[in-house]
């Protein structure tokens, strides 16, 4: 069934429906070749996409520029702050006024909860959420669900074990969320003090799934189809040893998978520090770099399914 | 002698039924006093035939309808009475409106709506009884409504 995404804002992974979340992962797939420049297409030319960053991005914002170049599009836009108005004091909603006047689309950047929909108040042109603060950052979440998809055939029914600092990564809550929704059973594994925010427990519970929590990285990855993996900041723990010590227990490594099923795939939304032994990147499990690319054919299919061309 | 701790007043508005403790919220909410001919009566944590209550009463005005659903998410249970010449003419049982813009701020000090930028703060009313908002910037709920209000 046609769907409408013509000039809509992309803020939350919650502001879609299942129907829709699928429509845009099918459409992701069509564009691997476009995304690989294996087929060319201009459909977006003419049409200016403005990055708004504030805080530092590697892989977002240069998929999302990709993206755009891919498309037949231009780019426009800063990574810092430091060489703008804002220095001056400027507004978030000034700029976001100044810069919809110079492109058709914007994606942003903040370290507030919440910029991108102040963004979408003030902009005429779409926004979309390319990650704010400890808030949302719903084209992660697409990609990440785009790639269990791609590899698993289907997301339903997985046994995905969500890893890492739970209770303060914006990436693991909408995708916990997200894969609620699509019935996937979930395994939280965390240290004790980063455990996934009840909220977040009950948003999974209203799809029907009871997810798992557990501190047991060994016992959870015996039965896990996807281990998802994130980053335990170290500025999370006053104590310098007790951080050492737990990051040691939650390190994803070849020993750790000889225990898991042949077919578990490991992510990781990236940069990685020290969670994932490099080791494991030359085994069949490492999905993180597969994943990293994947960003490129989702963001092309918001952008040309919000920018209202054709579809390819 | 019986000595009433609630004395009556000839006209104006009376808030009744404000959850026990939280009269002064809704004097904030409402800006009271707002000149010197308003007397404003204020009795707390007295008991009532539901329980304890508080009672806000303002001599020689009558509160906007407008103004009302304000104060329902810190006294989801009032009752306004218009008082004219002692007698009560109109009674409104507060109803909190779907969308709160401008009463309550955003507790989350990394909320957008709490930076210097032209925007109220704004809540979805996810539940009415009990009262519960969500932002509409960060989408986190407040624990405690009241300690908010602006």
């Amino acid at each position: 069934m046609p769907m409408n995404f013509h000039h809509r804002d992309i803020i939350s992974i919650k502001d879609f429906s299942k129907e829709e979340i699928e429509y845009i992962l099918e459409y992701a797939k069509h564009l691997i070749p476009y995304a690989k420049a294996e087929k060319h297409t201009t459909l977006l030319q003419q049409m200016i996409l403005a990055t708004l960053f504030f805080e530092p991005s590697t892989r977002t914002r240069l998929s999302f520029e990709c993206a755009m170049h891919r498309l037949g599009g231009n780019v426009i836009g800063f990574a810092d702050p430091s060489g703008t108005s804002l220095k001056k004091g400027e507004s978030l909603a000034d700029t976001v006024r100044m810069a919809d006047s110079y492109s058709d689309v914007i994606v942003i950047r903040h370290p507030q909860e919440g910029a991108a929909r102040l963004a979408a108040e003030f902009s005429e042109v779409p926004v979309l959420n390319a990650g704010d603060g400890a808030g949302q950052h719903p084209t992660q979440c697409l990609l990440d669900l785009f790639t269990i998809l791609t590899e698993k055939k289907k997301i339903k029914g997985n046994n995905v074990v969500l890893l890492g600092d739970l209770k303060y990564g914006r990436t693991v809550h909408s995708l916990a969320y997200a894969l609620a929704m699509f019935k996937a059973d979930l395994t939280f594994v965390s240290p004790e003090t980063l455990k996934m925010p009840k909220e977040v427990i009950n948003e999974c519970k209203e799809f029907g799934i009871e997810p798992i929590s557990t501190t047991n990285l060994e016992k959870a990855i015996k039965d896990a189809d996807v281990l998802y993996a994130t980053r335990i900041q170290k500025e999370r723990f006053p104590d310098a040893e007790e951080y050492n010590r737990v990051v040691g227990s939650y390190k994803v490594d070849t020993l750790l998978l000889q225990q898991a099923k042949e077919d578990l795939i490991v992510m990781h939304p990236l940069p990685r520090v020290v969670e994932i032994d490099p080791k494991v990147d030359a085994t069949k499990h490492a999905k993180y770099f597969t994943q990293a690319f994947n960003g490129v054919p989702v963001r092309m299919a918001l952008l040309s399914l919000i920018l209202g061309g054709k579809k390819l | 002698m019986k000595e009433l701790k609630v004395t009556p007043i000839k006209d104006g508005t009376v808030i009744d039924h404000i959850t026990p403790g939280n009269a002064l919220k809704v004097i904030r909410v409402l800006k009271l006093p707002e000149s010197t001919s308003s007397v404003v009566s204020i009795v707390m944590n007295v008991n009532g035939k539901k329980g304890k209550k508080d009672i806000v009463k303002i001599e020689n005005r009558e509160v906007d309808p407008k103004e009302l659903d304000k104060i329902a998410l810190i006294a989801p249970k009032a009752t306004i009475n218009i008082i004219r010449d002692y007698e009560v003419i109109k009674k409104h049982i507060v109803e909190i409106p779907d969308e709160v813009i401008g009463i309550t701020k955003c507790p989350n000090p990394t909320c957008i709506s709490n930076a210097r930028e032209p925007v109220e703060s704004r809540f979805h009313v996810v539940s009415k009884d009990p009262p519960r908002i969500k932002c509409y910037y960060c989408e986190r709920e407040p624990e405690d409504i009241a300690e908010g209000i602006i």
